[in-house]
């Protein structure tokens, strides 16, 4: 398992308050992982920073073959070169219907020019239907996507990440507001996507992350608690003080 | 291009609607026609047809990309001011080879030059041409200049402003601010454009002083329907499809499209400088029929006019913006040139051409508030099968749906 992307040293602070302090994580391709931690420890500032939103003070954010930093590029190029991200709250283009959204997200050239003088292909709606299938929305292709259920919006959001054919997929809490066969299916999807990408999941809810049977990561104040397997981090006792025992 | 009319069919409606107008208008027209119509007022509708245009290119920025430009008069002004500057030399150079004519030694070309120096830059105290003026004295460069200068303009305004992520009401008052100065700068008699005098006679074209007006009225109202057509197919072909998705995507949610692995700067770069130029073609239409344009032309207001016609016409579809734009200009200048007649409420009279504006003013309120989809709204009553919801957002987790409090574990 090769290394894809490395983070060494990071520490990000938001007036005095320290998001992130000296965190280091590493991740390989293909490999799945959860984070789990309470509020506050700097979850969804870890995303950031992997995705060019949040810059960090110091620290070494490496990806890929070539160990290029990621700290140097932007949002768009950082997303183009393979991470894509769901975000916690569901986040589609509501005035638009299903499969707009999931065009926009398919991988394909993303210049101006490209794209105005962009024609739909086969190819692209065959794998658009593909998509569609996976997702549970293939009735809902036509339909405004401000119309779908939280739920679905959810599932299109995961469906936009596929699209996208990221090598690594940043998922935050992609259970909530599922039921709980939907939560099954993205169980199975998420470890399907992990057998060829590199999978990151945020998630609170413990049997989800039991699910997942993966590596696990404690983050709490902005730096790593604990890691390992579920049981080996549930049996730390400053994983119990900080988190689970309250 | 069958499917993008299948796929768009409001295009072949404005375009029938328009081609229809054009009919209507040239069988009254007196050049062409009965003559039911003035030659003032055919001027009038060819001048409106360049406002669509400009509202259409307004939409495209506002309605569809989300950027509340309130600076695309600017761009429209320079249009006008960069062909009238042809449209002045020429045709002072006309007169001044006339009179010189009778002169006992034919005049050299840099009298002739100079002697049109004099006549234009008189009335501001000058007879030099400013450096400004390098390729007035040729029709295809200046054409140029009329696509390159709004262009250009657009072009680094747009990447000095997107590039640092401005955004909002704090790119609308960068964009107020552009205009002003520039409007400011024309007002200079140093800035070389005669200062507050303007370019003026341009109704005049060089050469042509044969042709009746009411004939070149009817020549720039086809050749603004022609623009207008073309400007709202390019329109319409640039917001359809997966650029139309993108644009939008960046007007509901710029950081998502960022995401996505968009840049998304490079697109509103890209509208911007797109509707700057077609603005500046606009204008270059515009001002021949008006006649005249000064500095007063580019002021913030007319920009701040421009939205409120899109916003009174509907955003986000560019027939709205086109009808908006129509329909307050046209009322706008029945009411300032006193087609209305005045109130006579006994205590008080009120006088249209006063109370215009506030009237316009209300209205405006009026749409914003009561009928946010403006003029064209009407046209969902019975068209639009899928209209788009009107409440975008969270609708809340399904029922059922399995919730669990940060921090707790499973019960």
């Amino acid at each position: 398992m090769k290394t894809l992307l490395e983070m060494s040293g990071v520490s990000v602070s938001f007036d005095g308050f320290k998001a992130i302090n000296n965190l280091s994580f590493r991740i390989g391709e293909p490999e799945l992982r959860a984070i789990i931690g309470p509020n506050g420890a700097g979850k969804t500032t870890f995303m950031d920073i992997i995705t060019g939103k949040t810059r960090p003070d110091e620290g070494r954010v490496l990806w890929g073959e070539k160990s290029v930093s990621l700290l140097k590029m932007s949002e768009s190029q950082i997303a183009r070169s393979g991470v894509g991200r769901k975000f916690q709250k569901p986040t589609v283009f509501e005035a638009q219907t299903v499969r707009e959204n999931l065009a926009m997200a398919l991988k394909n050239k993303r210049g101006p020019f490209d794209v105005l003088f962009y024609n739909k292909t086969r190819a692209g709606a065959e794998r658009i239907e593909e998509i569609a299938a996976e997702i549970g929305l293939s009735d809902q292709l036509g339909r405004v996507s401000g119309e779908l259920s939280h739920g679905q919006k959810q599932w299109l959001e995961i469906g936009m990440l596929l699209a996208q054919d990221p090598r690594l997929l940043l998922v935050d809490e992609p259970a909530a507001g599922m039921t709980p066969a939907e939560r099954e299916h993205t169980t199975d999807l998420l470890r399907r996507a992990a057998q060829k990408h590199a999978v990151v999941v945020v998630e609170h809810d413990m049997e989800f992350v039991r699910r997942l049977d993966c590596k696990v990561t404690v983050l709490c104040e902005g730096s790593v608690l604990a890691e390992g397997s579920l049981d080996h981090v549930t049996a730390n006792q400053d994983v119990i003080d900080v988190y689970l025992g309250r | 291009m069958s499917s993008f009319f299948a796929q768009n069919k409001s295009v072949a409606w404005f375009l029938l609607a328009l081609a229809l107008f054009v009919l209507l208008v040239t069988v009254l027209a007196p050049a062409t026609g009965t003559g039911f119509l003035s030659t003032s007022f055919v001027k009038t509708l060819g001048k409106t047809l360049c406002l669509m245009l400009v509202a259409v290119a307004m939409d495209v920025v506002w309605g569809y990309t989300g950027i509340l430009s309130l600076g695309h008069m600017a761009f429209f002004g320079l249009g006008g001011y960069m062909i009238g500057m042809w449209l002045m030399y020429a045709r002072t150079e006309l007169i001044i080879a006339e009179s010189l004519r009778a002169a006992p030694i034919p005049p050299t070309p840099e009298e002739i030059h100079d002697a049109i120096g004099q006549q234009i830059f008189g009335v501001v105290g000058s007879a030099d041409f400013p450096w400004l003026w390098g390729f007035a004295h040729s029709f295809p460069l200046q054409l140029a200049m009329v696509v390159l200068v709004p262009g250009i303009l657009a072009l680094v305004f747009g990447w000095l402003a997107f590039r640092s992520r401005v955004t909002g009401v704090y790119l609308s008052i960068l964009t107020q601010a552009m205009t002003l100065a520039l409007s400011l700068y024309l007002f200079q008699n140093e800035a070389g454009l005669r200062g507050n005098n303007g370019l003026s006679g341009l109704q005049n074209l060089p050469g042509l002083d044969a042709v009746p007006q009411s004939t070149i009225s009817i020549w720039f109202f086809w050749g603004s329907a022609a623009a207008l057509g073309l400007g709202y197919l390019l329109f319409a072909w640039v917001v359809s499809g997966k650029m139309g998705s993108v644009i939008r995507g960046i007007r509901d949610n710029e950081n998502r499209v960022r995401f996505l692995g968009y840049h998304v700067e490079s697109y509103k770069l890209f509208i911007f400088t797109l509707t700057g130029i077609v603005s500046g073609l606009a204008g270059a239409l515009y001002y021949p029929q008006a006649g005249i344009i000064n500095p007063a032309e580019i002021a913030p207001i007319a920009s701040i006019y421009l939205a409120v016609w899109v916003a009174i016409g509907g955003r986000g579809r560019l027939y709205g913006a086109a009808l908006g734009a129509a329909v307050v200009s046209l009322l706008s200048s029945w009411f300032t040139g006193g087609g209305a007649p005045n109130v006579n409420l006994g205590v008080y009279t009120i006088n249209w051409t006063d109370w215009w504006l506030v009237l316009l003013g209300l209205s405006f309120v009026a749409v914003t508030l009561l009928a946010p989809k403006g003029i064209g709204g009407i046209f969902d009553l019975f068209t639009r099968r899928h209209p788009v919801p009107e409440r975008v957002g969270d609708f809340g987790p399904d029922m059922g749906a399995h919730r669990t409090v940060e921090g707790e574990e499973e019960k």
